[in-house]
């Protein structure tokens, strides 16, 4: 495993979408490598699933290339569909059958040779969770077991890339819990690509980040490079003797100031100054008593809300 | 691969109440019609045997077993059709077939197969009505063989309009209307088509007209005539419309 964990799972160049004269996705580029997990970020309507369905081949691309595993999804598709395992939205159940009979279904819809097959299933059924209703029937499993079934689905086969789109909409705190444990163990020695709403999941599971925002990529990143995405631009200050409102504001390089409470001031810097220096010489000789500095670590929420709303207030 | 779905879709069928209600009243209807026609056949038998060259019983009393057969498939395959990728699409499980490592040619083939066993089964039972007449008596198997095949070619013939009328929407019931409207209008327009055609003396375009018109084709079958145009015909039906049913198919992924 050790010698494949930098093969390239799956490389999508300039990838467009249009329906009618509305472009949905636009020159969205990615590249993942085996034991990353990447999560897919953006508003509703943003193209994250159009972006899932043309990398699963649900869906041709109006441009742009896809490879999977080296092989051109467009090209041979069967033989790119082969190394992916899909989650889509609505997970695709058939009711009428039990749990057991369906996730074999997929084993074989996905060719695993006949001698493995049981023990594919097993595998599958026992990591999602779901060995203890293996005999019942699909449609009468309640929504959090059914979305298991979805993901036992999409993992039966041991693809080399997970596809998920929002994997933990309609499970309780400990399915999530479950089910984001599953995908860690699944991102260890695969690719997996998440589409979430639910921000703190991203940084608590994914490696990168990729934003987008009307159908364009807007981030794309690692998990760490999301937390230096201010670049140190805000810090967190603490004051004994607050000198009036205006005069830190005044200080080159600050753009903003905001209190929290009467002591502890959060100061946004201009984009290249660093006035922390300037800040820490008038503090003292000034003698505002500073107790605290922090440069913030930036969240997930806070990148995804700046990036997302800036384009609105352009558009 | 093909027979993967295939059993898929067998599975479906049998567990939904329509295939159970389709098979008890086909099988109602078949032998309440065919023990009426054995009835008059044994009243006018003696009458027949004074004429030269009878028809026998397998004339007069299994082959309308067949042609009722036939007719209620017309009714029955766009019913039993309608799910086959319509339901897919509204219940969004289409997904499941699109991202497996499938050809869209192998996912048709697959629910052609599976309705086509169960549409051979319905002329299977149908064929144990007759067999049960060797207890009394000997039949012609030449033409038995024969409408046989001919009804089997026209399930064929059905299964296939009605897989495409499938593919054209994501509502079953719209898709069983859309089937059988289309084999309707094939049925009439063929049939008068064809004929008109040929009683001005264009044949060529009654040739091909007569493709659109199975129940024709079948009755060449039906008097034990083996007539290569008219296999050729219905083969050809199928064929265009599991074509067109692919291409459908790859359409949508285009969008």
């Amino acid at each position: 495993m050790t010698a494949t964990t930098t093969e390239i799972t799956v490389s999508a160049q300039g990838l467009l979408r249009r329906f009618g004269a509305h472009t949905v996705v636009d020159g969205v580029t990615l590249e993942l490598k085996r034991g990353e997990i990447l999560g897919f970020l953006g508003p509703n309507g943003a193209g994250k699933t159009t972006t899932m369905q043309m990398l699963t081949g649900n869906l041709a691309p109006s441009a742009g290339s896809i490879t999977i595993c080296g092989v051109d999804l467009l090209d041979k598709p069967s033989a790119a569909k082969a190394h992916i395992g899909y989650l889509p939205e609505t997970p695709p159940l058939y009711r009428e059958l039990t749990v057991g009979e369906y996730v074999d279904l997929a084993a074989r819809l996905h060719r695993v040779p006949k001698g493995e097959r049981q023990a594919a299933v097993g595998e599958a059924l026992s990591s999602c969770g779901l060995a203890e209703v293996s005999k019942k029937l699909v449609g009468t499993l309640s929504k959090g077991y059914q979305q298991r079934v979805g993901i036992a689905q999409a993992i039966v086969h041991r693809p080399d890339l997970v596809i998920l789109d929002e994997p933990t909409v309609g499970l309780d705190p400990n399915q999530i819990r479950e089910i984001r444990n599953l995908i860690r163990t699944l991102g260890r020695d695969r690719s997996v690509i998440l589409s979430t709403h639910i921000l703190p999941e991203v940084e608590s599971v994914c490696d990168r980040v990729v934003i987008l925002h009307h159908g364009k990529t807007v981030f794309a990143d690692t998990i760490d490079g999301l937390k230096k995405f201010h670049g140190g631009r805000i810090v967190h200050v603490g004051l004994r003797h607050p000198p009036a409102a205006g005069v830190l504001a005044a200080i080159p390089g600050v753009a903003r100031v905001d209190t929290d409470g009467e002591h502890i001031f959060r100061l946004s810097f201009d984009d290249k100054a660093d006035p922390t220096d300037a800040l820490v010489r008038r503090a003292v000789e000034e003698s505002w008593g500073l107790f605290q500095l922090v440069p913030a670590q930036t969240s997930v929420e806070e990148v995804f809300v700046q990036l997302t709303q800036k384009d609105e207030a352009a558009a | 691969m093909i027979i993967t779905i295939a059993g898929k879709e067998l599975k479906a069928l049998f567990s939904s109440p329509l295939a159970w209600i389709v098979l008890t009243l086909l099988q109602l209807i078949l032998s309440f019609g065919f023990l009426k026609r054995l009835d008059d056949f044994m009243q006018i038998q003696p009458q027949l045997m004074q004429a030269p060259n009878p028809p026998g019983v397998t004339e007069l009393v299994v082959v309308p077993v067949y042609a009722t057969c036939a007719v209620i498939m017309l009714f029955a395959v766009p019913l039993l059709a309608m799910r086959l990728i319509a339901e897919e699409r509204r219940n969004q499980t289409m997904v499941l077939l699109i991202s497996a490592p499938l050809s869209m040619t192998e996912i048709i083939l697959g629910k052609f197969a599976g309705l086509m066993v169960f549409l051979l089964l319905i002329v299977g039972i149908t064929t144990l009505m007759p067999l049960a007449l060797l207890a009394g008596g000997s039949l012609d198997f030449g033409l038995l063989a024969s409408v046989i095949g001919g009804v089997a070619l026209l399930a064929a013939c059905f299964a296939a309009v009605a897989l495409y009328a499938s593919c054209l929407t994501a509502q079953p019931i719209s898709a069983a209307i859309i089937a059988f409207s289309l084999l309707l209008g094939m049925l009439l327009t063929g049939e008068t088509a064809s004929d008109g055609l040929r009683e001005r003396g264009w044949t060529v375009p009654a040739a091909l007209a007569q493709v659109l018109s199975p129940l024709k084709n079948f009755e060449s079958f039906a008097k034990g005539t083996l007539d290569s145009y008219s296999i050729a015909c219905m083969v050809m039906l199928t064929v265009v419309f599991l074509i067109l049913s692919i291409r459908r198919l790859d359409a949508a992924r285009l969008g």
